[in-house]
């Protein structure tokens, strides 16, 4: 189902054996910044190479398991999975993320992969404002056996995750997973909104949300930057989850991310099913990246 | 959070102070920034270089207006380049026996059922058209209810949702429905989809056949990155399509994509998405995406006021 990598035909163009001079360096560079790693982490990393190799005969292969080595260098110190304290009755997750990059289904995907586990887990559905964002909640709240928390459209979505809260904790849940509608970080009063939710669940729960993640479309380029930086100083995000890592995008703006803000990956979404959900890898992201099978 | 081109040549620019024609060295050295700054854009990199090789032709040689610094020459000459790249928006067509099928593809969550939405109220208000939509995304979770909510709150047409109706038969119900109830146009929306799922890619290919459409229009958010020309190559390759929809131009996003789907594709940008509401969506206008994948709107004017 899956095509093979762009970034590994166009190392194999540039690099069958060949003297690593300025050319080809540039090229090099280039060909990193076709998977979004951006122009800054892309001089980095042909500064890096240069530094052993300049002059040196190289071949394909070579480059690629360089570029597969630094990238995961790079994200070791920020994949770390995510822990769900149980002991807190229940641990909340709050969920954040600009429109359409895979909130609502992620929270579905991690409710199954914390129910298989064992917990007890509960969703609210806090887009009260999407159409039918409320009913597609519903659907994975059918499909992975959890209750799913809502109001009719258009209620206050802080309401109804302070209601959430409070219902998770009289009736004993482990995991409380509160989506939020989509956004723009742009949009001061839609990030009040979200300042508004947090510091009305602090009210039931001071030491909550637990986790803020913000969920992040592999597709997205360079503007990812400025939604870590905006939803980060908004909500207090703890860690960020990479969606569509299926499609042909390898999400290379995750490694210039790494490096700017060293906010923890937790997961990946590779599909829309329940299953599609991984653990982030740095090596195999990394090698994947580099046009590298596993 | 990025620089725009403006900052981004003011070193090299400067040095550019002498009068007359643009030298050949003093262009490339331009064109140096110029290409890091169209990149930060999002602009995919085979198209960059076309575009610096179409830039750096038109600059050499030009005659620097009295008024203005052969830098801020550079830059109008570069600005009017990647409007000329940008090409003229364009109305959606709907010249053709009615009911006209429009057909909605691209990636998830791209903003196509939304678009769908405001492209029907669009044509409703501005255009006096009877417009009937259709969701044949069986897939997405509540997808086809989206749309039902989005109608139903606008008044718009909407098909009835038969329950296990493959997205095949749906498309030729809608336009049925389309012929007996007088519609003038009918809009298919479809589930979001991967440019290299063949599967998927194979069904909307037989949507298509089934249709006709006069319009298949790629939907696709002005936040991609390097991707952008895949996606693009694909979805023109196997299902062909029209015209391009970006979408949420209301965020910060430089929206280089745009840039990068219109010159793999050829096909026009027909419609920007500003914004959720569904009356949330404009005619494309090629100066003020330049204006915005260059981040240098104050120099343009300047030179154009020269
Ligand atoms: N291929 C693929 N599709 C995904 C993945 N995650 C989500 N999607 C799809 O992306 C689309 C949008 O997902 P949602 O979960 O609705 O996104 P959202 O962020 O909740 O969207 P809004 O609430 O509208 O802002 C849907 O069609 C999902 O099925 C993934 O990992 N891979
Ligand atoms: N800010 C903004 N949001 C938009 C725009 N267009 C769509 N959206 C939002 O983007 C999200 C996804 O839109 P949908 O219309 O559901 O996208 P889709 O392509 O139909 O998604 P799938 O069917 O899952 O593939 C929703 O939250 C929309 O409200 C726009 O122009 N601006
Ligand atoms: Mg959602
Ligand atoms: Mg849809």
């Amino acid at each position: 189902k899956r095509s093979s990598s762009k970034l590994t035909t166009g190392i194999s163009d540039i690099f069958t054996k060949r003297r690593l001079d300025d050319d080809a360096l540039e090229e090099f560079e280039d060909l990193l910044i076709t998977s979004d790693l951006g122009v800054t982490t892309a001089a980095k990393l042909s500064a890096e190479l240069s530094k052993t190799r300049f002059d040196k005969e190289v071949d394909s292969a070579e480059i690629q398991e360089f570029i597969a080595e630094e990238v995961a260098k790079i994200l070791e110190p920020v994949a770390q999975p995510l822990v769900i304290d149980a002991s807190k009755k229940p641990h909340v997750v709050l969920v954040v993320g600009v429109n359409g990059s895979g909130k609502t289904t992620t929270i579905g995907k991690l409710a199954k992969t914390y129910k298989d586990q064992g917990l007890k887990v509960m969703m609210a559905a806090g887009d009260t404002f999407r159409a039918a964002a409320v009913e597609q909640l519903k659907v994975w709240g059918e499909r992975t056996d959890c209750p799913v928390i809502a109001r009719d459209t258009g209620a206050d979505a802080a309401g109804l995750a302070f209601d959430a809260i409070e219902q998770a904790q009289r009736e004993g849940y482990d995991l409380l997973l509160i989506d939020t509608a989509g956004r723009l970080q742009n949009k001061a009063h839609l990030m009040d909104e979200l300042k508004k939710i947090v510091r009305v669940i602090k009210k039931r729960d001071e030491t909550a949300p637990h986790d803020t993640l913000l969920v992040l479309d592999a597709t997205t380029g360079q503007n990812a930057h400025s939604q870590v930086e905006t939803f980060g100083q908004a909500t207090n995000v703890s860690g960020l989850i990479v969606t569509k890592l299926d499609g042909t995008a390898k999400g290379g703006v995750v490694v210039a991310l790494a490096e700017k803000f060293g906010k923890p990956v937790h997961a990946i979404g590779v599909g829309e099913s329940a299953e599609d959900l991984r653990p982030f890898e740095a090596k195999s992201f990394a090698r994947s990246l580099a046009g590298l099978e596993d | 959070m990025f620089e725009g081109l403006s900052d981004r040549l003011g070193g090299v620019l400067d040095k550019l102070r002498k009068r007359g024609a643009l030298k050949e060295s003093d262009v490339k050295e331009a064109m140096r920034e110029v290409r890091v700054a169209l990149l930060e854009a999002d602009v995919a990199l085979p198209v960059v270089k076309t575009f610096i090789s179409n830039a750096t032709e038109r600059a050499v040689g030009a005659d620097v207006l009295r008024s203005v610094t052969p830098g801020q020459m550079v830059v109008k000459i570069v600005h009017d380049e990647l409007k000329n790249m940008l090409g003229e928006g364009e109305e959606i067509n709907l010249a053709s026996t009615p009911p006209v099928p429009i057909l909605m593809v691209g990636l998830q969550g791209s903003g196509k059922t939304t678009s769908s939405a405001k492209i029907a109220l669009n044509l409703t208000k501005k255009r006096n058209k009877k417009v009937l939509l259709a969701s044949l995304d069986i897939y997405r979770p509540a997808a086809q209810q989206q749309l039902k909510v989005l109608a139903d709150d606008n008044g718009l047409g909407i098909l009835p949702i038969v329950m296990g109706e493959k997205p095949v038969s749906i498309a030729k119900r809608a336009m049925d429905t389309g012929r007996k109830e007088g519609y003038d146009a009918v809009i298919l929306d479809t589930a979001g989809r991967l440019h290299i799922d063949m599967e998927l890619m194979s069904e909307v290919a037989q949507i298509r056949d089934a249709v006709n459409p006069v319009e298949t229009l790629l939907v696709t958010d002005a936040m991609t990155g390097q991707d952008s020309v895949n996606v693009a190559k694909e979805f023109a390759d196997k299902v062909g399509i029209t015209g391009i929809v970006l979408t949420r131009v209301d965020g910060d996003a430089r929206g280089g994509a745009a840039l990068s789907m219109r010159q793999i594709t050829g096909c026009p940008i027909k419609m920007i998405g500003i914004g959720e509401k569904i009356d949330e969506m404009e005619a494309f206008h090629p100066d003020r995406i330049a204006n915005r994948i260059l981040g240098m709107g104050d120099v343009v004017s300047l030179v154009e006021k020269a």
